[in-house]
């Protein structure tokens, strides 16, 4: 079992014949993930990295049955992206593009909400099911497979977190990278429950930063779910400035309830294995499993 | 990116929201003609002058004045043109003066007494939807207003497919406890004050106080506005109002090198790819006993230039005692890093602070014996604690 992808998701990449696009789907492909194709408009009936190119992307679900994409569309088109995939009907839409304004993002959640598609991202390093489909731009090799689950809005952190965890002689289920924008798709929240809920985590590793109340919602749902999954969690920016914007957009303290301390202390009271230092991450997990 | 408080008035008028009027000067001269100019077109006989800084709070620094005849205008924008002005916003320095804003005094006795009320435009996160803030309790700090009186506090949640209803605006000026000519007139105001927003891709709008004249008018008498920087690629126009003078130099400096930096007030710089391995790496140096000095986010390809450029901006911090270097390499392969490490660092000769260079990920092995074998001067890690270890090391 996995989350969210695996060996037999079948992936798009939107933007598939732009220079990310291209280097990114290369190395999902040699990572062995089931990539069936990509859409560029206007370069349909092209192939590239021997895989059809669409014009569109219902053409894509209805001539090779995509069910998950991800999107390496520039931020000003990304949001476009995002709403054409949820209209053909993908069900996993994985949105690594940096840069989209807020004002598209509020559109294309608000055109998404009753589509049935779930929304990873935007800014965001993708998800991988170690040994099975790595949908991102993360390192494959750090992430052997194993056990524990990781949510986390971040994508270097992500890799260090896991590579702690596998240095524990523990490995990764899956690894989402859920992104550091002001407006995501898939919440923190909806992430953990998708963890706890799959019987192959057996611990998950939540990562969270300054700006927000994700994680607080995170934890909340974890304390009502009375899940005795243990959940291991840090907070990155207990030293950042209050106002100011910390590199992703979303990762600003606004008011006395998003600093990193606020947050650590309602995971804490929430039954969550809360790590002050990030270098403890992978000796936590080992230590509650 | 924010706005001087006359940029944003500008703006809001040019969407229909009507404002306090006021002309910019750059002396006290100039601050004359303007006070001259503004009561031919608006009657006025007093004026209000304000520094125009990014920062709050500027009455309480003494940034806000009411001048009541032109001597005084001359004196008061000459006193506040020049000045550092210190506000609870700033640093203990402050931020200097270049410009007042000479405005109408709005504040003008009438049939009824003026009132202030609080009205902000802002992204509701939890939902993913922008909502309309605003309380009775203008001309206050709002936190404060939030604190002791939130029942004062009401919001109005816009559906992004349809935007601002009417009925919206009117539960907006019900809930104000106004009538007759200054209901109409906040409708108005709050409907164009939300398509201001929405057509200039605002991040925030803040409007403290709005108030309802003494003739039932109701207009902005300040302006805080912040616009969303990604989507600023559409309004060239609203690019070019920014004005570097407000900003951090060595931040502008960092950020025309296409490095994320923010400058702090500690002891250990750092150099990071990926925002959160950065604050994570900051969080380190603190429960290491440092104090990051910086927030630094390379970004995905940390080549020899980069690092050479990061390098150059964390040592124009006087500040630094050490500096650590922390890389995941995953798609960028380590070995690379150290070699631009190294390069980097016999391109500028004289570092005089102890380096810790942690790499981890792709190659991390052969780029720890290329760190070790260089003759440099450098420490080197593959482990976070290690890396931490390292750092206290150094700093006892």
């Amino acid at each position: 079992m996995s989350v969210l992808v695996n060996k037999d998701s079948k992936i798009i990449v939107q933007g598939f014949t732009g220079s990310e696009g291209t280097f990114h789907a290369g190395q999902m492909i040699e990572y062995g993930t089931n990539v069936v194709g990509g859409v560029t408009p206007g370069k349909g009936g092209q192939t590239h990295l021997d895989r059809p190119v669409f014009n569109t992307v219902s053409e894509a679900v209805e001539k090779v049955g995509a069910d998950t994409t991800i999107i390496f569309v520039p931020p000003a088109f990304a949001a476009d992206a995002i709403m054409e995939a949820a209209d053909a009907g993908i069900k996993v839409i994985i949105t690594i593009t940096e840069g989209i304004p807020v004002a598209d993002m509020i559109k294309a959640a608000d055109y998404i909400k009753d589509k049935g598609s779930r929304l990873v991202g935007p800014n965001c390093p993708g998800v991988i099911t170690p040994g099975e489909a790595k949908v991102g731009i993360m390192p494959g090799f750090v992430f052997k497979k194993g056990k524990v689950g990781i949510v986390s809005k971040s994508g270097t952190l992500t890799y260090e977190a896991a590579d702690q965890v596998v240095k524990q002689g523990l490995g990764i289920t899956t690894a989402i990278g859920i992104g550091g924008d002001p407006i995501i798709g898939t919440t923190t929240k909806e992430a953990v429950e998708l963890l706890i809920n799959d019987p192959e985590t057996k611990a998950v590793v939540m990562i969270g930063e300054i700006g927000g109340q994700l994680e607080a919602d995170a934890a909340n749902w974890y304390k009502e779910s009375g899940s005795k999954k243990p959940v291991v969690g840090f907070i990155a920016g207990e030293t950042a400035p209050a106002g100011r914007t910390m590199g992703h957009a979303g990762a600003i303290v606004g008011g006395s309830d998003d600093t990193a301390q606020a947050k650590k202390k309602i995971m804490r009271a929430c039954g969550i294995h809360v790590v002050d230092s990030p270098a403890e991450i992978g000796k936590k997990v080992a230590e509650v499993l | 990116m924010n706005l001087h408080e006359y940029q944003g008035k500008e703006l809001l008028n040019s969407f229909g929201v009507r404002i306090q009027r006021g002309i910019v000067a750059h002396s006290a001269n100039e601050a004359v003609d303007a006070a001259k100019q503004l009561t031919a077109e608006t009657g006025t006989s007093w004026h209000v002058i304000k520094a125009q800084v990014h920062a709050g709070g500027r009455g309480k620094g003494g940034g806000v004045k009411l001048a009541k005849n032109l001597q005084e205008v001359e004196e008061i924008a000459g006193n506040i043109i020049g000045m550092n002005l210190v506000t609870p916003q700033t640093s203990a320095e402050g931020k200097k003066v270049h410009q007042v804003l000479v405005a109408e005094d709005v504040y003008y006795p009438g049939d009824s007494e003026p009132e202030e009320y609080y009205m902000s435009v802002l992204l509701n996160r939890g939902v993913g939807r922008n909502m309309i803030m605003y309380s009775t309790e203008g001309g206050m700090d709002i936190e404060q207003v939030a604190e002791e009186t939130p029942h004062l506090i009401f919001t109005e949640e816009i559906d992004p497919a349809v935007g601002i209803l009417p009925f919206q605006a009117r539960r907006v000026a019900f809930n104000l406890g106004l009538s007759g000519t200054a209901f109409k007139e906040m409708t108005k105001f709050v409907t164009a004050l939300y398509t201001a927003y929405v057509k200039s891709d605002a991040s925030l709008f803040e409007i403290n106080p709005v108030l309802k004249t003494s003739d039932d008018k109701i207009l902005a008498v300040d302006s805080k506005v912040t616009l969303d920087d990604n989507a600023l690629y559409r309004h060239r126009d609203l690019a070019e109002l920014r004005d570097l003078r407000e900003e951090n130099p060595i931040e502008v400096e960092a950020g025309s090198l296409g490095l994320n930096y923010v400058d702090l007030d500690g002891n250990v710089g750092c150099m990071v790819n990926g925002a959160g391995l950065a604050m994570a790496t900051m969080d380190l140096i603190k429960h290491s006993g440092g104090e990051p000095a910086n927030f630094l986010d390379v970004g995905g390809t940390a080549d020899a230039s980069r690092v050479e450029a990061a390098f150059k901006i964390i040592l124009k911090d006087p500040n630094v005692k050490a500096i650590l270097i922390n890389i995941f390499g995953g798609i960028v392969r380590c070995d690379r890093v150290a070699q631009g490490v190294i390069d980097a660092y016999k391109n500028l000769g004289n570092i005089n602070v102890p380096i810790i260079v942690r790499l981890q990920g792709t190659n991390a092995d052969i780029a720890k014996e290329l760190i070790d074998n260089s003759g440099l001067d450098v420490l080197s890690a593959t482990e976070f604690q290690e890396a931490a270890d390292k750092v206290q090391e150094v700093l006892s």
